[in-house]
């Protein structure tokens, strides 16, 4: 492959204690892009993203951060390289916002390196890049669950590393929360230069906001490229089983689906 | 938040109120301390306890002083202690408010220990002895049953309270097959006291507390990310797996160390962690304050069971149940008021 890629993964048996999941899976994420995976339910997809972030050891195939099998590198090394907003994550009870943002410092800390210049600096930004701010010193669990989404991202950011990976950052939020995350997700993209990895549900959102798509059905590559090139009504029906239309996204011009699945009597 | 920064790049933070909250719970524990050594059939005033402990003292004086109360006292604030860092480990590993070595087994698989030791006829050291290897054994056991990777969460308290379970019914046993002079010291044991506590208890209570309140406090700082969630941990360079039998196993043995020396006293371990929580206002494990407030709990409950009825004692696991069951509910009640 000709573009570059720190992390990828190299023939990936991926499997919970009995279910398979995904056999013989490589993938390669390109440097500074903003790569979305995409596919229907148990496809695979967040296992995969699991197995890129080393929360889930591969049964066979290594991933490989930088050339190195990344559950051989110290893991403090890895914590300052690649980052990981999961689904699982949870905050303290009474917790402040500035207080959990900081926690994002951990690989950059120790027993005598509590609190450099640099962590006062770096949590400062990650808050303002997020726009949460101004709620530094609210408790956690008093806020809008979009902007606990925010919050959640601004720690992954306070960790200050140059690849990030976000497991469904979306799902729970409202549509215009979902869209503020993606946007923000796209600013970070853009302005930060970080390579992003985001497990997405939906068609509409992944194609529009990513630079490079995966497509995965049953623990299999079926498409990846520039969703522009990538999203064809051929892909979406291989992948999701969906009969649709491509159209133009009138804001964007990326490929919007729509379904053809008509509803009797209207069309 | 204050923040020392050195030349050579070293930084310490720290917060204001569990400093002061800290500090005070040490000041409390030391005035405590000299009222309980001054204290009963033969007062002393704090001067006299003070010559004494500074080695001026009649002999009678020393004897009373250095064999009969500080040993006492040293055993109440070590295992205040003790069950205060175990229950703050355990409510933080099982994300769960309710969380002590109780759930776990660990102070019933003592009991065990030390009920075997009763019907067969052992002495104090013994008792002490096997109620330490009982603890341990319930944590190994429970380590057996889940495996290194699931000490988590929901699938460790059911395991826990299965395994509690069967050795509360073992104890049950153990007790009826005692003759009824026995089953009255093991009831005693039991309940939790300090009564006749002397060095050969304090000792190597503290040894333990040495030994294994630094594997706690190096693992503070890993135990507040381990707190944001198994993923979130792993993400931030945390061997989540390590760490948490690390934690777990040096909280069972610290509560199993704690009932040898005082038996299974109830509600410190439960109840100390949240008063920490409540009076710094600090998020996180907050393990050095519970300490102190452990301490200070157990003393001062040991103070109570000894002072407040003039005709007889009370073993100190009495007071702590009834004061640590009312503020339980106390706080239970608060916070569905306050939601309301």
């Amino acid at each position: 492959m000709s573009t570059e890629a720190r992390l990828r993964g190299d023939r990936l048996t991926l499997a919970y204690e009995r279910r398979v999941v995904a056999e013989a899976l490589t993938v390669a994420v390109p440097d500074r892009s903003f790569t979305v995976v995409i596919g229907p339910n148990a496809c695979g997809k967040s296992t995969l993203l699991r197995a890129l972030a080393r929360t889930l050891r591969p049964r066979a195939g290594t991933v490989l951060l930088d050339g190195r099998d990344i559950h051989t590198l110290p893991s403090r090394v890895v914590a300052r390289t690649l980052g990981l907003l999961p689904q699982t994550a949870v905050a303290p009870d009474g917790i402040t916002v500035a207080d959990l943002v900081a926690r994002g410092r951990y690989p950059h800390q120790g027993l005598l390196r509590q609190w450099s210049p640099a962590d006062e600096r770096v949590v400062a930004e990650s808050m303002a890049a997020t726009g949460v701010a101004d709620l530094a010193d609210r408790p956690v669990d008093q806020l809008s669950g979009g902007q606990r989404q925010r919050v959640w991202i601004a720690m992954a950011l306070a960790q200050e590393t140059p690849l990030l990976l976000l497991d469904e950052p979306t799902t729970w939020l409202d549509v215009a929360h979902q869209v503020e995350v993606l946007d923000l997700c796209a600013r970070l993209h853009a302005e930060q230069g970080r390579t992003l990895v985001a497990v997405l549900h939906d068609l509409h959102h992944a194609a529009r906001y990513a630079t490079h798509l995966i497509a995965l059905r049953d623990g299999r590559v079926v498409a990846e490229g520039d969703p522009r090139a990538v999203v064809t009504a051929d892909l979406v029906r291989d992948v999701f089983g969906l009969d649709c239309r491509i159209v133009a996204d009138p804001v964007t011009g990326t490929p919007l689906v729509v379904p053809a699945a008509a509803v009797p009597g209207r069309r | 938040m204050t923040v020392l920064r050195t030349r050579a790049g070293h930084s310490l933070r720290w917060r204001a109120r569990p400093l002061v909250v800290g500090t005070a719970a040490a000041l409390l524990a030391v005035a405590l301390g000299v009222l309980a050594v001054g204290g009963g059939d033969y007062p002393m005033s704090p001067a006299d306890v003070l010559r004494t402990l500074a080695g001026r003292g009649s002999p009678a004086e020393e004897f009373i002083v250095g064999e009969l109360r500080l040993p006492r006292l040293v055993t109440a604030l070590a295992a205040g202690a003790a069950l205060a860092l175990s229950g703050a480990v355990v409510q933080t590993l099982l994300r769960n408010p309710l969380g002590s070595p109780d759930v776990l087994g660990i102070t019933q698989g003592a009991a065990t220990g030390a009920l075997v030791v009763v019907v067969t006829g052992g002495g104090s050291l013994a008792l002490s002895a096997a109620a330490l290897a009982g603890g341990t054994a319930a944590g190994l056991l429970i380590r057996a049953v889940t495996g290194a990777r699931g000490l988590t969460g929901h699938r460790l308290i059911l395991v826990g309270i299965g395994v509690s379970a069967v050795l509360t019914g073992v104890n049950g046993w153990l007790l009826t097959r005692a003759p009824l002079m026995d089953a009255a010291r093991a009831v005693l044991w039991l309940t939790g006291s300090l009564d006749g506590r002397g060095w050969q208890q304090a000792g190597p209570l503290l040894l333990a507390l040495a030994a294994l309140g630094p594997v706690l406090l190096g693992r503070a700082r890993a135990l507040t990310a381990v707190e944001l969630g198994d993923d979130t941990a792993t993400a931030l360079g945390v061997p989540v797996d390590r760490v948490r039998q690390a934690l777990l196993g040096a909280a069972a043995l610290l509560a199993s160390a704690a009932a040898a020396a005082a038996g299974p006293v109830s509600f410190v371990a439960l109840v100390a962690p949240h008063l920490a929580r409540r009076l710094t206002r600090a998020p996180g494990p907050n393990l050095v304050t519970s300490a102190l407030t452990g301490a200070v709990l157990l003393l001062a409950a040991d103070l109570l069971a000894q002072r407040a009825f003039a005709d007889r004692q009370l073993p100190v696991g009495v007071v702590t149940g009834v004061f640590g069951g009312a503020y339980l509910v106390w706080l239970l009640a608060a916070r569905r008021a306050g939601r309301n």
